[in-house]
């Protein structure tokens, strides 16, 4: 590790927090938001995998200010996950989330004896929050429809119609549960997500293929990114999980709901334009979809329209 | 059976040691030194029937070790703050009632945090053997299954209200352990639950 005075400004270190600077093997950097860094890490031995989430404290803010904002937000995220994952205890439910390990709301809070480059990379005196998160297996459902738009158009091949027809009926399948799972999480969890998006929306294969496919989500990116045929359709069972709460907020209002699936519906159709059209009969309307998830959704969706009509923002101030 | 382990993201100079014992007699007299703060008994003296599983007690060492690295400890030491770490509330009287030894405990798991080399396997191995009047037992997941008191864990965590309430008949049924799958599936849903209430403790 080189000092950071040593290194142009532009060039710092990603931000890890203290104690996970001392980890062996070191965490992995899978993707990096406004806000947060997520690495992938482990949990109390090695071999259970965890999703880290460190939020460095932003030096443009005012100190004092920005402690509160990163510890406020990092709370919510970790309380929404909290509640959420209470309700599988409930053997029909239907919204799965990854499970809290540990939290740290402030990482700079009565440190003593500790060097600045212990503290963090950046050596400020906000240190930053982190939350451990359980490790979700599998892909995100924005990579499993890329691929099954790849392995539609693959060239040289002509896919019989009637396996066309199963393969549609499948992803339909699968956009109908996603709906399920949104509405579960909006009745019985009393949870807005805030941030809806098929990169939100994972997948986890089955128990007993989850090493194979684990090991295989982690060059996934890179197949997607080449572009790589693919012979055969992706496989689209599993668990949904949704993940990324860091926008999320405790609401029961049919308005915070609509806005949600108007979220939703505009990065779906703006990520897979080819299953756009599927998107309102499948995901919304169909009775195994939102509609049928819980006794409110018909009020939910008349409100949805009216989103629609006006966008996101219901007062415009701000 | 002393064992000791390496907490991943620790420091490399920290050991943690555990031990399990069942049919301890003499828990009376161990509550009593730590209340005596005999430096000796430099120990988290855990009611084994409070622990879910090896990851709820790991879990609550985790937060403790890092915690006094950081020199933020609520309680007097990294033992007492490991009991503390077990707690959802920030009552530290109540966490030691709840999960620390008491007069009447009998399954017992014992927890050191070793920071210098001072204190090795044997020394902590041999303090223990002649102190600790109880049967060993390995510190692993199939012991805790025997010890956990899972009602009072419930209780504890005030989590009891949670599994029924919108499918009574149906989760009735599995909470008695229809098939094993599913009881398995629910104690790790439980400890899922009380390892985000540990992780929670502490912010306002």
């Amino acid at each position: 590790m080189t000092s950071p005075t040593n290194t142009p400004p532009r060039e710092k270190e990603h931000f890890l927090p203290y104690p996970f600077t001392e980890t062996q093997p070191p965490p992995e950097l899978i993707t990096q938001g406004a806000e947060a860094l997520l690495y992938r890490t482990h949990f109390l031995t090695p071999s259970t995998p965890a999703a880290l989430k460190a939020r460095p404290s932003k030096p443009y803010r005012h100190p004092t200010l920005d402690a509160r904002l990163t510890k406020q937000r990092v709370l919510a995220e970790a309380r929404v996950l909290v509640k959420l994952s209470a309700l599988a205890s409930d053997p029909a439910n239907e919204v799965k989330v990854p499970a809290v390990l540990s939290l740290e709301w402030d990482a700079s809070r009565k440190v003593k004896g500790l060097t600045g480059e212990q503290r963090g990379a950046r050596g400020t005196p906000g240190g930053g929050a982190w939350l451990l998160m359980e490790w979700i297996d599998g892909k995100s459902v924005k990579d499993l429809l890329r691929e099954w738009d790849l392995w539609l158009k693959e060239p040289g091949s002509t896919v019989p119609a009637d396996e066309v027809e199963a393969q549609e009926e499948a992803v339909k399948k699968l956009l109908r549960r996603i709906g399920r799972a949104v509405g579960a999480m909006h009745s019985k969890g009393a949870v807005v997500h805030g941030d809806l998006t098929s990169s939100n929306i994972m997948l986890r294969p089955p128990t007993n293929t989850s090493v194979q496919n684990g090991s295989a989500a982690m060059t996934d990116n890179e197949n997607a990114k080449t572009e790589r045929k693919l012979a055969v359709p992706p496989n689209l069972d599993g668990e949904i999980v949704l993940i990324d709460f860091g926008l999320a907020t405790q609401s029961v209002q049919d308005e915070d709901r609509a806005v949600d699936l108007y979220v939703l519906e505009r990065a779906f159709g703006s990520t897979h334009p080819r299953q756009e059209a599927w998107f309102d009969a499948e995901v919304l309307q169909s009775q195994d979809g939102y509609r049928g998830s819980f006794k409110g959704s018909n009020i939910v969706l008349k409100r949805l329209e009216d989103v629609r009509m006006r966008g996101r923002k219901k007062s415009m101030i701000g | 059976m002393v064992q000791s382990i390496h907490l991943a993201h620790t420091p490399a100079n920290v050991t943690l040691y555990v031990a399990v014992y069942r049919e301890v007699e003499n828990a009376a007299f161990l509550k009593q030194q730590l209340l005596a703060g005999n430096a000796e008994f430099e120990y988290a003296f855990i009611d084994a029937s409070m622990i879910l599983s090896t990851k709820h007690a790991l879990a609550a060492a985790f937060r403790a070790i890092n915690d006094s690295i950081n020199e933020r400890l609520k309680s007097r030491n990294v033992h007492s703050e490991i009991v503390f770490c077990l707690s959802p509330n920030n009552n530290i009287g109540e966490a030691f009632r709840r999960y620390g030894v008491s007069e009447t405990t009998k399954d017992l798991l014992v927890m050191k945090v070793a920071t210098t080399p001072d204190v090795t396997f044997e020394s902590v191995s041999a303090h223990l053997s002649t102190h600790v009047q109880g049967k060993e037992y390995p510190f692993d997941d199939s012991t805790f299954h025997e010890t956990a008191d899972v009602d009072r864990i419930r209780k504890a965590y005030k989590l009891s209200s949670l599994a029924p309430k919108s499918a009574p008949a149906k989760s009735a049924k599995v909470l008695n352990g229809v098939t094993n799958g599913e009881k398995v599936d629910l104690t790790k849903n439980l400890e899922v639950q009380i390892l985000g209430l540990m992780a929670i403790r502490g912010a306002t």
